[in-house]
């Protein structure tokens, strides 16, 4: 997970002095200038589309076997091919478009919902509290992301559902450090002071004062950190502990498909082709919003 | 500056702590009764029964996390039980390993992200920018397991290149070592060199639209030796403390990279501990993996806050 | 330079270089091994290092007899209670030691009475060994044990040197001193093994080595790419679906033989009160029809690529402690149904557990969707290793895709399993009558009489399935063509001794 980035962004919008809120059409038409972030924008979008119209998509039923065509290679019938045990390749891709965008999104919701509250009250409280949580989470932090997601998913049990959870609580220590970072920049601004001056309560100053400043970088790093918890979850998978069969997903067919690596190579190439493409896209998307929700870069 | 330094020295220990108890619990609550995986095929209830009682695991766990803590206090990390050895020799063998492969992967890593960032900064807005952009971000965007996976389809079973596997030590046959630790470095590198290469693109844009530059141009100084000999320069010190935070990136990205080259470094050491239940292993290298990655945190912290006063937290 | 000159020369050379080369036999195994001390060892891969480093009393051949080899010979007494067993003359330890008797029975001892032994269940019944004469032991047994010469066929009869042993007590494993072909020299966690040969080995014109290197590489994709650009000599357990790219390939040649182990499913039918609640481990109809609704052949072709034979007991066909009485049923989904109907429930669902990685995900899938067809509702469950064990332990699953190593002895592969509260037991099976023909078959020493003990065991345990039986894998070695010599022995163990380069 790109910590640094987050130093980066919070210290230049530390400076600016006003608060950061920018029209959002103005936003997306930066956004959309960029070719780079077009590209991004648009596969992005044709693998969500993908995931939700994959039962009129897909040729065949992913999950069905069939003892007599096993690893066949790619022809008119079978597009991708065939996998160890008849399953069309092409239909287990679009279907498991389901679970590894699912996996990107819902990995960072989880660490949004419980980041971003936490470094809100960090960032807010300060003192004895904020110490607390700081330590907890450079804890969190000083252990390597795989291993601390390897054993919360170990924990857990080998599930879709699990490794969504591991890898949303293993990339939490990000946010947390990036709203914490914003607040307490934020806190000390003359009219967080003033509005605490005239009786805001808390709540209603990290509604209204802290939180239109953090939504342009926790943006950014959460589209980078879906892109991270993708290959997150391939790897998971690729270790046993991700989405199980029969059900698809990329991670897992490439688990499957490094044993088969010399005999059927196209049950490799097109789960890894289509992770690369969607991290891809999300990378592309997340500098883009980047440089058009940050003026210093423009 | 000073009282800064000492509060975050003082930090450490907290931390640490709280790294170990984490990790410790955490292992604790593994479903999977680490005798029985240690026991065998047979299973034999004398047997499982013995380790138990080795292991301490009829024991609560804050007497069980005591007993551990005492023996890091006097310098024993415990024993890893699968393998018979002390967790501090494996760290020792192990370690070196991880720290070559890690070291070569760097500077392929600087190879690409620094040139790519440069490029990058300095053409701004034109095709070299988004080209050099998305070459460096392949590395990100590529699962390095699979890009290991093809490399070794690619260069050792097609072209006979390169070693599949396994490692030989640089004092046995410098060349063999390298020949084994050119592929995997290269796919652990591939992540690094698009973090680097972002931040050399921003620090770059940052130290060419200042006045220090402007000035220096206006002075009439070859605009290559602008960007080389001035903004590089200045710019690599924010670059070397930021990427200095990637040795997290680096470790978790060896786990697998060593898994699929099998190389016997830190990584695979860690993984197959968890999977073994091997407590004390993963423990012990958890708590050598916090205390370097917080200690290398503090000096890029430190660094970056001598360079940019306004980034410090008050 | 003259045609004639440069022969001579090239001949010269090579002549100089074979002489030189110490001939290294480079083996990549599937996993890496656990402790070397046989006393303590605990995993099937570690028993292929053993077969170079530890010479064990007796061993077997390809057709699973005992053949002697640090003894010399046997002789059971009258009442089968006392095995007496003379020993070869003139064997050295690895550290110049004598094997004789003494050590024999020190290493038995050992075996019997080290804290944390795996080998004390698999010498239950020896009550105390006497030094008959220097060359003489005689083991003195609680009651009669036909195993037991296969049990001192593996680790249980591997003799260790006394002297290295009380030195190192259980740090043994660190550096093993016994009597096989090849002493230890290193050993790197997870890396590699070095042996190297013993020059005073009682069989030293048997070996063609001088160092043999155990290399644990668990991808076998990667083993076979090892294997394939010259890194390695010997691959054990190739993949099944690689096996067609070894054949075609002139380089390399493929030895196969069919395991002493077997795959099967582990039905709950007693282990918890989950047997009870589920059809499939409370009515033995459900599990019958459960069989009949699976296509072992199918199982075998797509699960396996067609490299194990079609099993449906603990022993393989060609086995000869195979009741052939009890012949592996054929496919029928019609009388699957029917029995469904007749239990009471046409859609039974079940969960089967299984392994994270390699053949038993295949397996489940294939079995999943064989099922179906018969009205089975079955639901995978992948659980990491150490989670399965546990939960297989507390009998907290309905059906388990589980897999033994296998034993030379049918014994070692029923047991432990179908006897009451053994500790491999997960299916919680227990009838008395079966333990009693079990008791039976390993107290006598009749040939003829175990084999009918084990089909009136096959008759009961087969209808009852406990545990319903698959296939039984082919071991698959892979190796250069230069090699020559290498047998191979059911028990998948690969023995150095023998082989050459050509």
């Amino acid at each position: 997970m790109d910590t640094a980035v987050a130093v980066e962004v919070a210290g230049a919008s530390g400076n600016a002095g006003a608060p950061q809120v920018v029209a959002s059409r103005a936003v997306v038409r930066r956004l959309l200038r960029r070719p780079a972030a077009t590209a991004g924008v648009v596969v992005v979008a044709m693998f969500v589309a993908m995931a939700i119209f994959a039962p009129w998509i897909a040729p065949y039923d992913p999950i069905a076997t069939s003892f007599s065509t096993v690893r066949k290679a790619p022809s008119a019938l079978h597009w991708f091919g065939t996998d160890e045990i008849g399953r069309d390749v092409l239909s287990r891709i679009v279907f498991g478009a389901r679970a590894s965008l699912l996996a990107g999104v819902v990995s960072v919701l989880i660490s949004l919902a419980v980041g971003v509250p936490i470094g809100l009250l960090a960032g807010y409280a300060g003192g004895k509290t904020d110490v607390l949580i700081s330590r907890i989470t450079d804890a969190m932090l000083a252990c390597p992301f795989l291993i601390l997601a390897i054993a919360l998913a170990a924990f857990l049990g080998p599930s879709l559902t699990n490794a969504m959870i591991a890898i949303g609580i293993s990339a939490t220590p990000v946010f947390i450090r990036l709203t914490r970072g914003t607040t307490l920049a934020v806190k000390a601004e003359d009219y967080v002071l003033a509005a605490r001056a005239i009786g805001n309560g808390p709540l209603r100053i990290a509604v209204r004062h802290v939180l239109p400043n953090i939504v342009a970088p926790l943006l950014v790093q959460a589209t980078l950190a879906i892109a991270a918890a993708v290959i997150a979850e391939a790897s998971l998978s690729f270790l046993g502990l991700g989405q199980q069969p029969p059900q698809p997903s990329w991670g897992s067919m490439l688990n499957v498909a490094k044993n088969y690596i010399d005999n059927a190579p196209w049950m490799a190439i097109w789960p890894g082709l289509s992770i690369f493409l969607l991290v891809l896209s999300f990378n592309l998307v997340g500098d883009g919003l980047r440089d058009a929700l940050d003026p210093r870069h423009l | 500056m000073g009282t800064y330094l000492i509060r975050r020295i003082a930090q450490i220990v907290p931390t640490l702590l709280f790294v170990s108890i984490l990790i410790f619990g955490l292992q604790q609550l593994l479903p999977g009764d680490p005798a029985k995986v240690l026991a065998g095929e047979e299973q034999d209830p004398a047997v499982i029964a013995h380790l138990r009682e080795t292991m301490h695991l009829d024991e609560p766990f804050p007497i069980r996390y005591l007993y551990w803590l005492r023996g890091v206090l006097h310098g024993d990390l415990g024993e890893s039980l699968r393998m018979q050895q002390p967790v501090r020799a494996l760290i020792a063998d192990k370690l070196p390993v991880t720290i070559e492969l890690a070291c070569i992967a760097i500077v392929i890593a600087l190879a690409i992200g620094i040139p790519a960032g440069v490029i990058s900064a300095v053409r701004r807005g034109t095709g070299w920018d988004y080209g050099a952009n998305v070459v460096a971000l392949w590395g990100l965007s590529t699962p390095n397991f699979w890009l290991g996976i093809m490399l070794i389809l690619l260069f050792s079973v097609t072209l006979g290149w390169l070693p599949a596997s396994g490692y030989v030590s640089p004092r046995e046959d410098w060349r063999a070592n390298l020949a084994a630790m050119i592929m995997p470095a290269f796919v652990l590198g591939n992540a690094i060199a698009a973090v680097l290469m972002r931040h050399t693109r921003s620090a770059m844009l940052q130290v060419l639209s200042s006045d220090y530059v402007r000035t220096a141009r206006a002075k009439g100084v070859k605009e290559r030796d602008v960007v080389l000999k001035h903004a590089l320069r200045n710019a690599l010190i924010p670059i070397i403390t930021l990427g200095a935070l990637e040795f997290g990136t680096l470790l978790s990205g060896a786990v697998l990279t060593e898994q699929v080259f099998t190389i016997p470094g830190f990584g695979k050491l860690i993984v197959d501990a968890v999977f073994n239940r091997d407590y004390a292993v993963v423990q012990g290298v958890v708590l050598f993996t916090a205390t370097a990655y917080i200690l290398l945190n503090l000096i890029a912290d430190v660094a970056y806050a001598i360079v940019n006063p306004r980034i410090r937290v008050h | 330079m003259d045609q004639r000159i440069r022969c001579f020369l090239t001949a010269v050379a090579c002549l100089l270089a074979a002489g030189a080369s110490a001939q290294t036999l480079r083996i990549g195994l599937a996993e890496d091994p656990d402790v070397l001390d046989p006393t303590l060892a605990r995993s099937f891969v570690g028993r292929i290092v053993f077969a170079s480093l530890c010479d064990k009393l007796f061993d077997i051949d390809d057709k699973l007899n005992i053949v002697p080899q640090l003894a010399s010979g046997y002789e059971w007494s009258a009442d089968n209670k006392a095995l007496t067993i003379k020993l070869r003359q003139g064997v050295t330890f690895h550290d110049g030691e004598k094997m004789d008797a003494a050590a024999v029975k020190y290493s038995l001892e050992r075996h019997k009475t080290m804290a944390g032994s795996n080998r004390r269940g698999e010498l239950a019944p020896l009550a105390s060994v006497d030094v008959v004469d220097p060359a003489t032991v005689r083991l003195n047994l609680s009651a009669p044990f036909s195993p037991l010469l296969a049990q001192l066929a593996d680790r249980a009869g591997m003799i260790v040197s006394p002297k290295a042993a009380e030195a190192a007590g259980d740090k043994f494993g660190a550096k093993p001193v016994c009597a096989g072909p090849f002493r230890f020299v290193e050993r790197v966690a997870q890396d590699r093994i070095v042996l190297e040969r013993y020059a005073n080995y009682w069989d030293k014109d048997a070996v063609h080595f001088d160092r043999v290197v155990f290399l644990p590489i668990p991808d076998p994709t990667v083993r076979l790419a090892n294997l394939r650009s010259g890194q390695l000599d010997f691959v054990e357990r190739l993949a099944a679906s690689d096996v067609p790219q070894v054949k075609s390939d002139a380089r390399f040649k493929l030895t196969k033989i069919t395991e002493i182990g077997y795959q099967g499913i582990t039905i709950n039918v007693g282990k918890s009160d989950l047997a009870q609640k589920n059809p499939l481990g409370r009515d033995p109809r459900v599990r019958e029809a459960l069989e009949l609704a699976l296509d072992r052949d199918g199982i075998v072709q797509v699960a396996m690529d067609g490299e194990a034979d079609p099993g449906n007991q603990w022993v393989a066909p060609s086995n000869a402690f195979y009741a052939k009485s009890s012949p592996i049923p054929r496919r029928n989904v019609e009388r699957a149904k029917a029995l469904l109907k007749e239990a009471g429930v046409a859609n039974p669902s079940f969960t089967l557990m299984t392994a994270t990685t390699g053949d038993a995900q295949r397996i489940a899938q294939v079995v999943q969707a064989m099922a179906r067809e018969a009205g089975f509702d079955v639901k995978i469950q992948s659980t990491e290793f150490a989670t399965s064990l546990d939960m297989a332990d507390k009998g907290q699953f309905e059906a388990y895709v589980l897999a033994w190593s296998g034993r030379a002895d049918p014994d070692g592969n029923i047991f432990s399993f179908d006897a009451c509260k053994q500790p491999l037991n997960y299916a919680g099976y227990c009838k008395p009558e079966v333990d009693d023909l079990l008791k039976r078959s390993r107290t006598t020493l009749d040939l003829a009489e175990r084999r009918k003990l084990y089909a009136d065991i096959a008759a009961i345990v087969l209808k009852d399935r406990p545990i319903v039986y698959l296939y039984h894998r082919h071991w698959l070695w892979a190796y250069t063509g230069k090699l020559d010599g290498v047998q191979a022995i059911p028990d998948g163990l690969v023995r150095v001794k023998g082989a050459r380069f050509k």
